[in-house]
């Protein structure tokens, strides 16, 4: 699989995961920022124990920092889902649409960009520009490149990817499966379509 | 200096002057939403745009700086055009009904949009979600009608330091408030109301209890008792047109009479009760940190008035003290672990006042912080859980007159507390949090039933149809409404401190607080921190721990004030013996529930009234208040006795939201 899909911390993780990281950055000024975005590296997402702590060790108060991580899209509150959709909304691939096909997905994942389904299986973000403006509108599922996709191929481009997913779930539920789930930590990988045993 | 012209007109202003700041200075009144004094700029409304000769755009007049030979318009029709263009996006997104929305008097958007003469909106808005937020006791919000001016977080963030509301998302999906769109009982609110009264619109306001309060008035099983905070007889008027500070104290009171409460009193009265029983712990702690242990027991003779008899020397709290020498008393003891840590403490519980707080030990350590201002107290809950044990175990005046309503009074006037509801008008949103505190239920039921803000107590005043202006003055009830000058000052910063001073300092010397006039000037004013010494001399006998010694204190009104001092506390717990502490800027005078605009004009004009109430008394210290003096002697026995350590003090709890 493109995007290893990472199980949800515990907090005692996150604590510890936030803590060596605001000591890292110890007595820097504005250290805000890379901190939070530290945190989005280790764990995929910054999960709200995280901004609490982090709030706590640099005496800012959990509105400001939900302020912070709500304004910049980089940052994501909610666990990333297995494939990350970005549709990119550079100059090129905006005239030609990008925003439709940004639309489009919003619709068919029933998700807004920086949410992640249900399932776990889609994150949606949006980007600029991935260098491919020949061939807008872009996106980019995980590393993989989806060159002129307009909103009528958006239901098809998806539906590949549940399918493998599908297929994959199945064929484990037919083999022994399991046994990433119960390796605990960040045990990466496939999940069972119940997920958070962690 | 450079010059300038504004509408044609040559004027000389300084050179940080803003556009904004030139034309009031010209008597030009141009719009605001955004801008607050005395704060950086926003630029975010831009409803103050002027014309600036040579400036491709409008300028927004709060943000920009003049310059050298810079020539404003305030009024073509260019600016009339942006303005109104401003205002009509902002109305709408704007969803509220001016018919029934309680800011119609005092709403700013209403009035700079009637002012443009904008009669019809243009642009159809996108209406922001709409979200009803009514999860604390003191505040309602409504984000429907937030236009994202952001002076609430201005306020919230910036002034308290409290950070309780910020914007979230960004763009057009900015919303103002809590985290994650939270409700603002999910995060650490204190509760202050500075967010109510800077905002221009009906977004957030107080919580009202004007139905509770006329339905208990209309019951006639019921018996209504008010009491009025000492910071609401300067701004009251203020509802009624008067100018700010002017007092109303005498008609006030008779307004309340004619609403048909059948007892009006004065928080005034328990504000002097207060500091009989702050100032005797301010003593005990005193002595406990300054008097070696070995030498205790010498010094044990108190009079009625000294709490200070020997007692509760046997438990360290904190450890050792340092007898003191010469100037200074270096360290006095007691860091701030004082009130835990020596539980097993020892036994004169019931020596002469003793213990204080509820669990027995020794007298807290110092320094002693007030603890009359609600917004504060769980400021410090969330915030500086280590000092809880600094802060004075008396209740704030509200409670404690709540506490002695339901008891004291309501035995003198054979009322059953049951069938008694207590009312307090209060500058305070924090109030209402407080009487809802689940501790506060000395007397069996909750001690004070409803609070209603100044601004509430103007608009039942008005509703009960008394015409303010025609009341001829009245004066409050007998037991609980007498008091001294020294408890009018307690609605302003620096007061509690003066009003404790006056009657420490002689309860010690026997002589009067040495100050032009009873007035301890330095603790006086609008600056955020303020410090203070004073060398005792001349003390009596009892207190001759006192001679000599050095007192330092400090006074810090609104929140971020205070966290920088409490953090100076921390990291030197030994540079004050008393501190007083107000949540809001001003103190109560600034107080949430205030009318508005309260910039610090007004602050300064409601100090003036207040100072001038003070001067005006014939009793201007605590001590001397006789109806005080005959509670103590009717009922409490003495300050820091037991029943007043059943009614009077409280005690505090670390908190997350
Ligand atoms: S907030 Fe102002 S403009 Fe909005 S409904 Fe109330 S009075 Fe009208
Ligand atoms: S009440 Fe005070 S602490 Fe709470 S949101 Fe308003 S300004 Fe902030
Ligand atoms: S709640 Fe009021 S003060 Fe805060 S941003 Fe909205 S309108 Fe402005
Ligand atoms: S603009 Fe989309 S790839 Fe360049
Ligand atoms: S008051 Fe100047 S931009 Fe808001």
């Amino acid at each position: 699989m493109a995007c290893a899909q990472r199980d949800v911390p515990d907090e005692a993780t996150i604590v510890s995961e936030v803590d060596a990281i605001v000591d890292a950055h110890a007595g820097q000024d504005g250290a805000v920022i890379p901190v939070l975005q530290s945190i989005q590296e280790r764990l995929g997402y910054v999960p709200r124990e995280a901004i609490k702590r982090v709030g706590e060790r640099m005496s800012i108060s959990y509105s400001e920092l939900a302020g912070v991580v709500s304004f910049y899209s980089y940052f994501t509150t909610v666990p990333r889902g297995r494939h990350t959709v970005r549709v990119c909304l550079g100059t090129a691939c905006y005239v030609r649409g990008g925003k439709e096909v940004l639309q489009k997905f919003e619709e068919s994942l029933g998700i807004e960009v920086g949410n992640t389904t249900e399932d776990r299986l889609f994150s949606l973000e949006v980007g600029r520009c991935f260098g491919a403006c020949g061939l807008a509108p872009v996106v980019l599922v995980d590393d993989e490149v989806h060159q002129r996709v307009s909103p009528p191929k958006v239901r098809g481009l998806l539906d590949a990817y549940r399918d493998a997913a599908d297929a994959e779930s199945s064929a484990e539920a037919a083999g022994t499966g399991g046994g990433s789930e119960s390796a605990g930590g960040r045990a990466g990988g496939a999940d069972e379509p119940k997920e958070g045993s962690a | 200096m450079v010059d300038i012209r504004i509408n044609d007109r040559p004027m000389k202003v300084s050179s940080d002057t803003t556009i904004l700041e030139a034309a009031r200075q010209a008597g030009i009144t141009i719009p605001t939403l955004c801008h607050m004094e005395q704060r950086p700029p926003l630029g975010a409304c831009r409803v103050c745009v002027v014309e600036v000769k040579h400036a491709p755009r409008l300028m927004a007049a709060c943000a920009t700086p003049v310059a050298e030979g810079m020539e404003i318009f305030t009024n073509t029709k260019r600016v009339r055009d942006g303005r109104r263009s401003v205002l009509e996006l902002l109305l709408s997104e704007h969803n509220g009904d001016c018919r029934i929305c309680v800011r119609s008097d005092d709403c700013e958007l209403r009035k700079i949009a009637a002012n443009l003469d904008i009669t019809k909106v243009r642009y159809e808005g996108e209406l922001p979600p709409a979200r009803y937020d009514d999860s604390t006791p003191a505040l309602r919000r409504d984000t429907e009608k937030c236009i994202k001016c952001r002076r609430c977080i201005t306020m919230c963030t910036d002034v308290q330091g409290v950070g309780a509301l910020a914007p979230q998302k960004r763009g057009y999906g900015t919303e103002i408030g809590p985290a994650f769109s939270l409700d603002l009982g999910d995060v650490a609110c204190v509760q202050c109301g500075q967010c109510a009264a800077a905002c221009p619109v009906g977004a957030i306001i107080e919580t009202s209890h004007v139905e509770d309060v006329w339905h208990a008035l209309e019951d006639p099983e019921k018996h209504v008792v008010v009491q009025t905070a000492p910071a609401i007889r300067a701004a009251l008027g203020e509802c009624f047109g008067y100018p700010p500070g002017t007092r109303v104290t005498g008609k006030m009171v008779a307004a309340l009479r004619g609403m048909g409460f059948d007892a009006v009193f004065d928080t005034n009265f328990a504000a002097d009760l207060t500091i009989l029983e702050e100032g005797h712990e301010l003593l005990e702690r005193l002595k406990h940190a300054l008097v070696p242990k070995e030498t205790v027991g010498a010094a044990a003779g108190a009079s009625q008035e000294g709490a200070a008899g020997g007692s509760a020397q046997g438990h360290g709290a904190g450890g050792g003290f340092n007898p003191r020498g010469g100037g200074g008393p270096g360290g006095n003891g007691s860091p701030t672990g004082g009130g835990d840590g020596h539980g097993g403490g020892s036994s004169e519980r019931d020596g002469h006042g003793g213990h204080n707080g509820d669990g027995g030990h020794g007298p807290g350590p110092l320094p002693l912080i007030t603890s009359c201002s609600p917004g504060w107290i769980k400021h410090a809950e969330l915030f500086f859980p280590d000092l809880l044990p600094n802060l004075s175990t008396c209740k704030s005046p509200q409670q404690m007159f709540g506490a002695l309503a339901k008891t004291y009074y309501a035995q003198n006037a054979e009322v059953d507390p049951a069938n008694m509801v207590v009312v307090s008008a209060m500058p305070c949103t924090a109030k209402k949090f407080e009487a809802a505190r689940p501790e506060m239920r000395s007397s069996g039921y909750q001690d004070v039933d409803y609070v209603i803000t100044t601004r509430e107590l103007g608009r039942m005043i008005t509703s009960s149809g008394l015409s303010f202006d025609e009341l001829e003055d009245d004066t409050t009830d007998s037991p609980l409404g007498q008091s001294s000058g020294a408890a009018d000052i307690f609605a302003n910063t620096g007061g509690v401190m003066e009003a404790a001073l006056r009657t420490v300092w002689e309860v010690v010397t026997g002589s009067e607080l040495p100050g032009e006039n009873l007035h301890f000037q330095p603790a006086q004013g609008l600056t955020g921190v303020k410090e203070a010494e004073a060398t005792i001399a001349g003390t009596k006998p009892e207190f001759s721990f006192l001679e000599g010694v050095t007192v330092r204190i400090a006074v810090a009104h609104g929140l971020g004030n205070a966290s920088k001092l409490l953090s100076e506390v921390r990291r030197d717990p030994s540079r004050y013996h008393f501190i007083e502490i107000m949540a809001c800027p001003g103190g109560c005078i600034g107080g949430g529930g205030q009318p508005r605009p309260t910039t610090d004009e007004v602050r300064e004009a409601r100090i003036r009234g207040i100072y001038a109430e003070d001067e005006g008394k014939p009793l201007r210290k605590s001590h001397e208040n006789p109806d005080v003096a005959k509670l103590y002697s009717d009922y409490l026995e003495r300050p820091l006795g037991p029943r007043s350590h059943e009614l009077l003090h409280t005690h505090y709890e670390r908190r997350e939201v």
